[in-house]
Parts: structure tokens; C-alpha cells; sequence
């Protein structure tokens, strides 16, 4: 029984010093750090909008229409006399949601079909490519507008539309890590000792693409943010009086000539994530895996 | 060379059919009625059935499908559109060729941008220069185009008025939305033609085109850049297809008459059809461009050129 502890806390030890390494790595990597900022900075906020603005996302203030940035509203007033500091913050609220759920979705479809083409190859394999190839084939953003437009707008059928056209990629990445995990010792060794195919994917290979999909998660939420605000700036996705980036840019626009606030404040509160998170995950995959760097 | 050409056309029809089914079944399964929609509110059953009958919806999920294909490959044939009761194939015909030439220009102007930061990215690796098209190509590829197309309006159509906001009067009409369309992209291939060629610029050939004299210029253009290049063919492709598709906001920005507003009154006015046919179109173009592309690549890359022609051509590339 000591032994087996033993082992475990030696087991564990490794464990955290992995990731502690990748940890350090992260730290010495500065744009990754500046990324590192901007993704909490937009997380945090958007987390705690509620206690960082006073006032509510749609409560209107008819006397108090198109006010300029000042002390008391920091990004103005929008065409409803709301405050529009408060909007781009749960706006951030929004876009997370959407894009989260979007690529969890496109995870656990794109893994299993990545998974079951890699493993068992052969016909299986091929079809399920195949098929993959041809949804590739459509550009991520066309299938969001056309999913959107059949599904409706709303955060659930968003995040459908948008993870649809992530999951041939998401599938085509695990493929390939599972070719190049599965012939290894560790694998025939659990298919010795009996273990069933379900098993052997689950515990023995996934776990072994983690670090990739971590990589490529971050990486994406930018795009997803960049299509989810697209689509509700042309009139899909999330719609008003919901606050979406899009959607407030899309509203903005009609006062573009007399009121620049409306039409700008969202639009780098969308730049300044996707910078964040891109920064982010370009210095997390040098930390994962140095040998990819440039 | 041919049947590497021949093998890629052929797989572009398999393709072609997996999209228009996948959109087909996209739009047919989705939760609204189109038969209730065109008949508004008021009508009876028999109303009802006439219209789905004369619809085609009354038939099944295969059958419907086996008639739209049929109309599209035997008379191009996409459906009508339900707002302007107009054929969806004569509204896209009207509108593509501004659409593709926005998409060519930004191209264009993703290739002129792109490429020569890349390359004055990587021949001065760690100057100041590398520095600045670094942190502006990550600034470009997190900024949406269509937030940029806004911006550039504020900018340079109101307050400097050197640019009209919007249509298409003169060639200064299609600045501002080109750059918006290839925003990103002058991001992805800058980016990718500094690592390509911060890969290739240290292999010993270049040493050795130093060693033996040759000028500066001609190391770069000649040398590193050609066998660079080959990854940033297939990106480019790939981003014209991003183009297009991105086209269809910054379009409703400028209101430039191209499918991309057609996309955004077709999804106001729920002209399902009109979607359908857009978006087919605009999946096939960007195929057909990529094939184009793979082509292309066929002749840039002599790898390929080799695997798929016979020994005679064999012989001769490497006398080349």
C-alpha cells in the first residue's frame, strides 16, 4: 500500500512539473503575457459587469441620448440613451457564451469523429473524411449564415451554427494526432492487458491530444468571436436588445455620420479580445510544444 | 501533369454534390414553414396543400432533393426567389461579377502588402522594420474587416471626404472596401511568408548562392522566395475564399450591389431560397478556385509536377 502511494505522489509530482514548465515558458514569452492581460481583462469584465457598471444594459434614458464620452458615461450614451460602456461589457458576456459553447460543441463532435477516423482507419476513415471534406469545402462563415438563417437567431442556435463549420477541422487535427499516438507502446500495451476500444481512446489517447486541442480552443475563440459578430451585424445571430458587438455596431451604423461613439466602442472591444486570446494561444503553443517555434 | 489535373476536377464533383446537400438539408429541416409564410396568415387547408403541392414540399426529403439538383445541373436552375418572385439564378448573375472583382482586388492587394512585409519581415529578422510589420500584422489579423470598412468611412469619406462612402461611381469607390475585404488575409500571408521564408533563407543553397556571389536582390526574389512561395499559393487560395465570404458584410457597409447585400436582404426579408442559391454559388466559386489553385501549384512545385507524369518529364525537370 506505502509503495503505491509512493508511486502516485511520484506520478503526481511529474504531473504538476509538466505544467509548471509550460507555466514558466508562458511567463517568459512577453506578447504571450500581454495577451494574458488582455484575456482576463475581457474575461473579468465581462464575468462582473454587473458590479463594475451601475447601470443596467437596457435601461433606457430618453433625455439622455448621444452623449459623448464623459466622466459619467465612459463610452457615451447610444441612441436609446443607454450607457454604452455597460453594453460593450455584457456584450463580452455574450460573445464568450457563444463562442465557448460553439467550440465545446465542435470539440466533443470534431474529437469523436477525429478519434474514430484516426483509430480505426480504413473505410470508417475514409468516409468520414470524406464528408468532412466536403463541409471544409463550404467557407465557415457562408455555413453560419446559412445554419443561422434556417435555425433562427438566438445564443443556442449561434453557437450551433458557428461550431458546424468548426468540426471538420477540430476532426482533421485529432485525426492526425491519434496517426501518430496510436502505433505508440503505451497504446498495444493497454490492447494487451485487455482493454476495450472505447478505453483506449478515451483514457490513452485523448488525454495525449490535450495539450493540441488547448492550443487550438484558444486560437479559435477569436475567429468564432470575429463570425459571431458578423453574423449579428448583418442581422442573424444574437439580436437587440440583447447586447452583442455586432448587433451594437450594426445599430450604430445609421448614426455614423453625427455620432462616432456608437460605431466605435464595440468595434475594439471586439479587437482588443481577439488580439488577446490570439496572443494568447500563439504563446501557449510555444509553451507546449517548443519545437514549433519560429 | 494532366492526370493530376483530371484527378483534381473529378473530386470537385463529389464536392460540389456534398454541398448542395448539405445546404439543401440545412434549409429543408430547419423549424420554420415556408408554405405558411408565403400564404400569411389567413387561409384553409386546401389553400395550403395546393401551395405545398405547387412548392414540391409535399414530396419526400429525397425526392425534393433529387428536383432541386435536377434543376440545377440540367438548367442551372435555383429555386425563385419569394420576395422578388424573380429566378434566384438571375439575381446572382446580375450581382457576382462585382462581388469576385472585390474579392480579386482585395486579393491583389493582400499580394502586394503581404508578401513584400514578409519578405522585408524575414531578410531583416529582429529590426525594427521586422517589428513593426509583426505587431501591425497581429493588430490586423484581430480587427474585423467590417469594423475597419466603418472606421476607414469616419475617416476618409466624412471627415477628410477623400473617398466616396459608398457605391460605385469611380475606381476610388473600390479602395476602402478592398482593404476592408483583404484585411485579414495581408495578416495571414505576411505572417506566413516571413516563417516560410525564415525556413528557407537558412537552408545551404542560399548559403551557397552567397558564396558564389550572387547579389542580394536576386538571392531573395530568386532563391528564397521561389521555393517560399509554394505554402503562401495554397493560403492565398484559401483567403479568396475567406474574401468572398467576408465580402457579404463589408458589401452591405459600402452598399455595394454585389451578392453580399443580395445575402443581407435575402436574410431580412427570410428569402430562404435566395440564401440557399447565394450561398451555394459563392461554396462552388470558391471550389472552383481552389482547384485552381491546386493547379497552380502543380506548376510551381516541381514535386508534384514529378508524382504524376511519367519518366520522360521525369528526366527532363531535373535537367531543368
Amino acid at each position: 500500500m506505502k509503495r503505491k502511494s509512493d508511486l502516485n505522489s511520484i506520478h503526481e509530482k511529474k504531473h504538476t512539473s509538466k505544467w509548471t514548465l509550460v507555466w514558466k515558458r508562458l511567463l517568459r514569452n512577453k506578447l504571450a503575457i500581454v495577451g494574458m492581460i488582455f484575456v482576463f481583462v475581457v474575461v473579468f469584465s465581462s464575468l462582473f459587469a454587473n458590479v463594475i457598471s451601475p447601470y443596467d444594459y437596457a435601461q433606457q434614458d430618453l433625455s439622455n441620448t448621444f452623449q459623448y464620452p464623459s466622466t459619467e458615461h465612459l463610452f457615451g450614451t447610444d441612441n436609446y440613451g443607454r450607457d454604452i460602456f455597460t453594453r460593450v461589457l455584457y456584450g463580452g458576456r455574450i460573445s464568450l457564451l457563444v463562442s465557448v459553447t460553439a467550440i465545446i460543441i465542435a470539440l466533443i463532435c470534431g474529437c469523436f469523429i477525429g478519434v474514430c477516423s484516426g483509430y480505426f482507419g480504413g473505410k470508417i476513415d475514409g468516409l468520414l473524411m470524406r464528408i468532412m471534406d466536403v463541409i471544409m469545402a463550404i467557407p465557415s462563415f457562408l455555413l453560419a449564415i446559412c445554419i443561422s438563417a434556417a435555425l433562427g437567431s438566438g445564443v443556442r442556435n449561434t453557437a450551433i451554427a458557428i461550431a458546424v463549420g468548426c468540426i471538420p477541422s477540430y476532426a482533421r487535427l485529432m485525426r492526425a494526432q491519434v496517426l501518430g499516438i496510436k502505433n505508440q507502446e503505451f497504446v498495444e500495451a493497454a490492447y494487451m492487458n485487455g482493454a476495450s476500444h472505447l478505453r483506449i481512446m478515451i483514457r490513452h489517447i485523448v488525454p495525449n491530444t490535450l495539450s493540441t486541442i488547448i492550443v487550438d480552443s484558444t486560437l479559435r475563440i477569436g475567429a468564432c468571436i470575429m463570425i459571431i459578430s458578423s453574423l449579428s451585424f448583418i442581422g442573424l445571430g444574437v439580436q437587440p436588445p440583447t447586447p452583442e458587438w455586432g448587433s451594437m455596431l450594426s445599430a450604430g451604423r445609421v448614426y455614423i455620420r453625427d455620432f462616432w461613439p456608437m460605431v466605435t466602442f464595440p468595434g475594439i472591444a471586439i479587437m482588443v479580445t481577439i488580439f488577446g486570446f490570439n496572443l494568447f494561444g500563439d504563446g501557449l503553443r510555444d509553451a507546449l510544444d517548443p519545437r514549433l517555434k519560429r | 501533369m494532366f492526370k493530376y489535373v483530371l484527378k483534381r476536377i473529378l473530386w470537385m464533383i463529389p464536392v460540389l454534390f456534398g454541398a448542395v446537400f448539405i445546404v439543401f438539408s440545412i434549409n429543408r429541416l430547419s423549424p420554420g414553414d415556408p408554405v405558411a409564410a408565403s400564404l400569411g396568415a389567413n387561409y384553409t387547408q386546401e389553400q395550403y396543400d395546393r401551395v405545398e403541392a405547387e412548392m414540391g414540399l409535399d414530396k419526400p426529403f429525397f425526392a425534393q432533393f433529387y428536383e432541386y439538383l435536377k434543376g440545377i445541373v440540367t438548367e442551372f436552375d435555383l429555386g425563385t426567389s419569394y420576395k422578388t418572385k424573380r429566378p434566384v439564378a438571375e439575381e446572382i448573375k446580375d450581382r457576382f461579377p462585382v462581388t469576385l472583382k472585390l474579392a480579386l482586388i482585395g486579393c491583389a492587394i493582400t499580394i502586394c502588402i503581404g508578401i513584400p512585409c514578409g519578405v522585408i519581415s524575414a531578410t531583416k529578422q529582429y529590426s525594427i522594420a521586422d517589428y513593426i510589420v509583426t505587431i501591425f500584422s497581429l493588430i490586423f489579423a484581430s480587427m474585423p474587416g467590417f469594423w475597419l470598412g466603418l472606421m476607414m468611412i469616419l475617416l476618409f469619406a466624412l471627415n477628410l471626404r477623400w473617398l466616396p462612402a459608398s457605391g460605385l461611381q469611380s475606381w476610388k469607390s473600390w479602395i476602402m472596401p478592398a482593404i476592408a475585404v483583404g484585411i485579414s488575409s495581408i495578416a495571414t500571408i505576411t505572417r506566413l511568408t516571413r516563417s516560410s521564408m525564415l525556413d528557407v533563407i537558412r537552408q545551404d543553397y542560399i548559403r551557397t548562392a552567397r558564396a558564389k556571389g550572387q547579389s542580394e536582390p536576386k538571392i531573395v526574389v530568386k532563391h528564397a522566395l521561389r521555393n517560399g512561395i509554394i505554402p503562401i499559393v495554397t493560403t492565398i487560395g484559401f483567403q479568396l475564399g475567406t474574401m468572398i465570404a467576408g465580402s457579404v458584410v463589408v458589401e452591405s457597409i459600402f452598399s455595394i450591389p454585389g451578392l453580399g447585400t443580395l445575402i443581407t436582404t435575402a436574410v431580412s426579408n427570410q428569402d430562404y431560397d435566395l440564401i440557399q442559391g447565394c450561398v451555394l454559388v459563392l461554396a462552388a466559386v470558391v471550389c472552383v478556385l481552389n482547384l485552381i489553385i491546386d493547379i497552380l501549384y502543380g506548376f510551381i512545385d516541381p514535386r508534384i509536377q514529378a508524382e504524376f507524369s511519367g519518366g520522360k518529364r521525369k528526366r527532363k525537370n531535373k535537367v531543368n
